[in-house]
């Protein structure tokens, strides 16, 4: 299949590339804009390893065709950091809590957790299991990982992070 | 990386683009056959039976930017209006479906994952793929077995004595809709009808939905349900999300004072459609709700229950589950927590 | 700094995508590489041409066995695979050709034009069949039909130890095999420079083995081929040896001076397995009327899979780590493992240990029971004493068994609740020991097994060296943290460079739960020796004397007196100007161990864990479905040099533990692998796994790191037997084997007549001791 030109609004800023029409988000986040923090363990829909959101809602970039997602804002791994190195709280807690212990599910359960943390900074212990119920881990047995989204919103809470609205984070992730 | 095979894409703006696309290829199909198109909506199931190559289609029809399929509307008089492309996140979340069809917002909220629910929508899962150990696997894996009935073989795996192919249905809104007994609205070029969602469905493994290749599922109606219909979904899966139904059940019933004035029960995940139990249903109907009476009616529908050994779980415990479940699905009618 | 707490270094990095993992990898002008995989589970390889494949437009290479026509094998005296299949398949899945072309999607559009024709063989698949199957044999090096290796070893007199018995017990069991998943599929990029020298990025537990193997296979010196491991996805055991993408990868880049990268799908991983061996297992124990154990003898049967893997080591494993719980005093010990027509098995997650504590635990609380003896007060009086030799001659240490018992007993309040717990609903006990790394690598030689380089700059900046791998268990931070102990400073001032067999000293990976302890003590010496420069030049400076010198918050000051002192950076380049260039090596070999025997080399190891867990489940009462509720883990770690890390293997091995003991099954049909994908082999999500409690035992091994010992398998041994006791607990019904499946609780149940509900049992009602008859 010739490459087509396609753009898309990723982490704030507008890419234009030329892509294959049958390849997927995953892929061409991965192989056309190198962002590889986005990752991938079945390429099926069976992990929720290669999470990330659009428009604010977390989706499976390896069952979304990268055509279909041209209108959308997307934002991977690399956008949730604020500005230039300010970490979200919920990468601040991943790393302070151990939560990312290979690392490799780590990208998809903090969009997915970012994701929650954006409609609510008070989930219950069954929200945040519902949000992640999409993210398998192979090596924390999930109990680090809840740990750091409560330890997110606890703090996200206490200072009274503002929580950025869909709209604005189509500009700003 | 798993990679997708060689396909056009084509966006549909509109219902009648995508029946034009449609009816190119269901006539150039009789020429050739491999020209052949398919219509995808959230892409959940269509794609990875393209990774499989169980699906090859030469033209994907994309119905995602087709505004007619979209939207939620209720009105007490005609009932629940949905269009095929709303999300199952979007079901699931809904204020009205929460409070009036509360068995339609479960059976889309116990749909695999969160991400798999934002993507995916309700006519996707109406048009969900029958699904069976030997078919939902890689070209490699099939190959490796020799292919089954359903793609690429005269043997079915499952049973190769066996007639047809024994696919099994594992959408979940299906029998939640057949029970309340909506009706689905189908346009063609020839123009559009409307029939009631059970006979979207038939027993053949292969070919498991009713519908023509130029066909596209637009619109869902659910009939306003009297005050008194109580409804629920009981899905039994092996894990808490991802998996499909071992078997599951959905539950409308209405009541008499104690006695039991109509009921529907659907099964589903066990036969290559949702199995409606219209035997039990005759057993519940103008009977007083008695423990006996249901533990009858559960053992009535465990007998009509005939799993084949193709998904997860053992023949043994899907029957065990149909029998369970029915009995717990009964049990919910009447149990508080459902009466919205 | 040791004792805490601190985010591991590369957490960064994991957090903000910016780990590049092996398949993140893209170098300039990089080809892109599949494997052809056989679809017979055991057949003749008549004819192969790959004619049409090289011709098809994009492609590059297709490599076969006639271009790698080298055995080779983790193990040394067991090596029986090639990179690809030489003229027989044994699995589905086995390699038999891989094709590099510019593009994924082009190599894989090749492989369709690799003609194989096959002469289908007749199979075995079962630990039965290889058994009586003499005439189908897989390899002709098998002194007897498929059996691989037999071992025989004998400890003691047990028929004298089962005639002074009064109950002898025995039982069968079996442990269904259960696989890795990682969540990174395998993933290698190889490059070669204009003067021949060859570089492999691989996602590999052991860099070392993979170095030695991919050089001898390719007929090169080591010293062409470098071997850098990159951030790995996850490996449990999985990523223990080189597999066909490594050879296939550096034997392209070393023709063609041109990258390329392989990454496998996950149904590859799942034939790629090197996974927990099915073993069955018969058990027969003797003891005496208050407990005593008089005799054990186990006899396993390894359900191998097609090929070796480390299945020697594995074998010996079912025998060797029975004995460091209890006191045993005599022990026999029968192994076998078979060569199956299935993808081989391997060491996961408690390599070999894991099938028979499950089995020596389970029949424990049945002799508790029979003796009306409490679960858990009965481990406690078996206990091993610390400072102890077993029956085998295996040296035991710092043991904090009974510690974790007491623990594990009073958070989950075992004493008040059991036997008062509502229908259905159980609790039970289990405890168990692993290796702190193996105490022979797997090549005997008398090297060290870890080494470690620390370097100063003259800013100060510390780099440390190891050749270890960090598979997400932390080992770079143990590193950092170590070194940063020792040179008073803070992590941020040091980097850790590991898993580069250009740069790093041989560490030889990450398994046997080996690095903190191995490359912990070698860490520890080679910042010790730079910390005595130091403080030499800081003494020297100040006009103190060296002794009363302390490293702490980036300064060498006074003990007693932090004001006297200088900056580190300061000290160092008075070092540096006084000793040269600041670079210091330490290296860790294990103490001269074990027995004298033929298979003495495994179950030694200078420390053992020790680790008891609680489980509470409820089973359903018409579906019989099982959930376990929670899980209470106590485990001695010696120390917890990062409690949270600690914490997180814990938490991690009671998950996999659950995962195997509930959900996860290997299963095969007519040779091939039923389910392979994460859909349908079952890996629990976070909905299904129970709640748990991680609980810390510090003993302070006196030979570990500070006192560490490992932490990073041990914890998923007992999770599995503690589980199926409290099964029993709650349904009165035995499920000897694994999964404890709806099914199997089914036909317990119905096999004892007895329906669930099963009412509570009255608290303290005497258990009618049923001795069986000798």
């Amino acid at each position: 299949m010739p490459k087509q030109l396609m753009t898309f609004q990723v982490n704030g800023e507008t890419r234009e590339v030329a892509a294959s029409p049958t390849h997927t988000l995953l892929e061409v986040l991965r192989e056309e804009l190198d962002l590889t923090g986005t990752k991938h363990g079945c390429e099926l829909g069976h992990c929720g390893a290669c999470t990330v959101l659009v428009d604010g809602e977390p989706v499976l970039s390896c069952l979304l065709l990268a055509v279909e997602a041209q209108d959308a804002a997307i934002t991977t791994v690399e956008g949730l950091a604020r500005d230039n190195n300010t970490l979200h709280p919920l990468q601040l807690a991943f790393a302070e809590r151990g939560a990312a212990q290979c690392g490799y599910c780590t990208p998809g359960f903090l969009v997915s957790g970012v994701s929650l943390l954006t409609r609510t900074t008070d989930p219950s212990r069954d929200e945040i299991k519902d949000a992640l119920s999409g993210n398998l881990c192979r090596c924390t047995g999930y109990t680090k990982i809840i740990e750091a989204v409560e330890l997110a919103a606890t703090r996200m809470r206490e200072t009274q992070q503002p929580v950025p609205s869909s709209r604005s984070r189509r500009n700003r992730p | 990386m798993m990679r997708l095979p060689k396909f056009e894409y084509r966006a549909a703006r509109t219902v009648a683009e995508a029946l034009e696309w449609m009816g190119e290829f269901s006539s150039a199909a009789d020429k050739d056959p491999q020209a052949h198109a398919m219509l995808m909506a959230g892409g959940t199931d269509v794609l990875p039976n393209m990774k499989h190559r169980v699906f090859t289609p030469q033209v994907v029809v994309g119905l995602r930017g087709v505004a007619a399929l979209r939207g939620i509307a209720y009105d007490p008089e005609h009932g629940l209006r949905l269009g095929a492309g709303v999300r199952l996140s979007e079901l699931a979340a809904s204020p009205i479906i929460r409070a009036r069809y509360p068995a339609l917002a479960r059976a889309a909220e116990v749909i695999s994952t969160p991400q798999l629910r934002q993507m995916g929508t309700l006519g996707g899962n109406l048009c969900l793929d029958t699904r069976c150990n030997y078919y939902n696997q890689s070209e490699f894996w099939r190959k490796a077995r020799d292919y089954c009935l359903k793609r690429g073989s005269e043997i079915c795996r499952v049973a190769p004595n066996g007639t047809g192919c024994y696919a099994v249905s594992s959408c979940d809104t299906a029998p939640v809709l057949i029970a309340l007994g909506a009706t689905a609205r189908i346009a063609s070029r020839a123009g559009d009808r409307i029939l009631p969602i059970a006979d979207l469905y038939h027993d053949d493994g292969i070919h498991p939905v009713r519908l023509h290749d130029g066909d596209v599922l637009t619109d869902l109606y659910v009939p306003s349900p009297p005050g008194d219909w109580r409804s629920t979904y009981e899905k039994y899966r092996v894990r808490g999300a991802f998996d499909f139904p071992i078997a599951s059940v959905a539950a409308v019933a209405r009541f008499d004072g104690a006695q039991c004035a109509d009921v529907r029960l659907v099964l589903q995940g066990v036969a290559t459609r949702p199995l409606p139990l219209p035997e039990v249903e005759a057993l519940l109907r103008g009977q007083p709700w008695t423990p006996d009476l249901l533990d009858a009616a559960a053992e009535l529908g465990y007998k009509a229950a005939h799993p084949m050994d193709n998904t997860a779980g053992t023949i043994a415990l899907r029957r065990r589950i149909v029998r369970a479940y029915i009995r717990r699905a009964l049990d919910a009618l009447i149990a508080p927590s459902v009466i919205h | 700094m040791i004792g805490t707490s601190l985010p591991k270094i590369d957490s960064y990095a994991k957090v903000t995508g910016a780990a590049k993992y092996a398949d993140d990898l893209t170098l300039p002008r990089m080809a892109h590489g599949r494997i052809l995989r056989s679809p017979h589970p055991h057949a003749r390889i008549l004819r192969l041409d790959i004619a049409r494949a090289r011709a098809h437009p994009g492609v590059l290479d297709v490599i076969t066995a006639a271009d790698l026509p080298r055995r080779y094998g983790i193990m040394p005296t067991t090596q029986d695979e090639y990179p690809f299949a030489l003229d027989t398949v044994r699995y589905v899945g086995e390699p038999v050709a891989a094709v590099v072309a510019v593009d994924e999607e082009t190599a894989e559009e090749a492989l369709d034009l690799i003609e194989v024709v096959y002469a289908p063989l007749p199979t075995v698949s079962t630990i039965e069949e290889a058994l009586a199957r003499e005439d189908i044999r897989l390899h002709d090096t098998t002194k007897r039909g498929n059996i691989m290796k037999e071992v025989h070893l004998d400890f003691g007199d047990v028929d004298e130890g089962f005639a002074q018995a009064d109950l002898v017990r025995e039982d069968t069991f079996f442990f269904e095999g259960t696989t890795h998943a990682p969540m990174e599929e395998h993933s290698c990029v190889a490059d070669c420079r204009p003067d021949g020298k060859i570089t492999l990025w691989t996602s590999t537990q052991t860099p070392h083995y993979v170095h030695r193997e991919v050089a001898k296979v390719l007929e090169i010196p080591r010293s062409r081929l470098r071997v850098i491991v990159p951030p790995v996805g996850g490996g449990f055991g999985g990523k223990c040896e080189p597999f066909a993408h490594d050879f296939a990868a550096a034997l392209f880049a070393l023709r063609h001076g041109r990258p390329v990268k392989f990454t496998l799908s996950r149904e590859e991983v799942f034939y790629c397995h090197r996974g927990r061996h099915p073993v069955k297992m018969i058990l027969k124990t003797g003891v005496k009327r208050d407990g005593a154990i008089t005799a054990v003898h186990l006899q396993t049967f390894l359900d191998g899979g097609a090929y070796a893997s480390y299945g020697l080591a594995t074998v010996y494993y079912t025998g060797a780590l029975l004995t460091v719980t209890y006191k045993i005093p005599r022990y026999k010990f029968d192994g076998m493992r078979l060569y199956t027509n299935k993808p081989a098995c391997g060491p996961k997650r408690g390599h070999g240990s894991t099938q028979p504590r499950y089995a020596f635990e389970c029949q424990l609380d049945k002799i508790a029971e029979q003796l009306g003896l409490d679960p858990a007060a009965y481990r406690k009086q078996l206990a091993i004493e610390p400072y102890s030799t077993t029956v085998n001659g295996l040296r035991v240490t710092s043991c904090g068994l009974v510690e974790c018992v007491d623990k594990v007993v009073e958070a989950s309040r075992w004493r008040e609740r059991r036997g008062r717990m509502p229908a259905g609903t159980g609790l039970g006990i289990a405890i168990s020991s692993y290796v702190t790394g193996a105490g022979k690598a797997i090549y005997w030689n008398d090297m060290p097994h870890s080494g470690v380089i620390v370097t100063i700059d003259r800013g100060g900046g510390v780099a440390v060296l190891c050749g270890s791998s960090d598979i997400g268990q932390g080992s770079d931070t143990m590193l950092a943290q170590i070194v940063a102990h020792e040179l008073g400073i803070a992590l941020l001032d040091i980097r850790v460079y590991t898993g580069d067999t250009d740069l790093t000293p041989v560490d030889l990976g990450s398994y046997s739960s080996r690095v903190t302890f191995m490359a912990g003590n070698a860490a520890r010496a080679a910042a010790t020796k730079l910390r005595a420069l130091l403080f030499e030049a800081a003494a020297a400076h100040l006009g103190v004397p060296a002794e009363r010198l302390t490293a702490a918050d980036g300064r060498i000051h006074l003990a007693d007196d932090p004001a006297t002192g200088l900056a580190f950076a300061e000290a160092a380049q008075l070092a540096e100007a006084a000793h040269g260039t600041l670079s210091a090596v330490g290296s860790y070999t294990p103490p001269k161990l074990g027995g004298e025997f033929k298979g003495a080399g495994v179950g030694i190891s200078p420390a053992y864990s020790y680790t008891a867990c609680v489980a509470q489940v409820a089973v359903d009462p018409d579906t019989y479905d099982l959930r376990v509720e929670k899980l209470w883990v106590a485990h001695d770690c010696g120390r917890a040099l990062n409690p949270t890390l600690v914490e997180g293997q814990i938490e991690g091995s009671a998950y996999m533990g659950f995962g195997e003991a509930v959900l996860e099954e290997q299963v095969f049909r007519k040779g091939l692998h039923k389910i392979p994908s994460l859909l349908e082999y079952k890996l629990p999500t976070i909905y299904d796994t129970p709640e748990i409690v991680a609980l810390t035992v510090e003993t302070h091994d006196h030979e570990g790191p500070y006192g560490a010992k490992e932490a990073g398998e041990g914890p998923l041994n007992p999770i599995i037997p503690a589980i199926a006791n409290a099964v029993y607990d709650a349904i009165r019904a035995r499920v000897d084997s694994t999964p404890i499946t709806p099914d199997k609780i089914a036909r317990a149940l119905k096999e004892r007549q007895r329906p669930l509900p099963a009412p509570a049992r009255p608290h303290g009602a005497p258990t009618p001791i049923e001795v069986m008859p000798l």
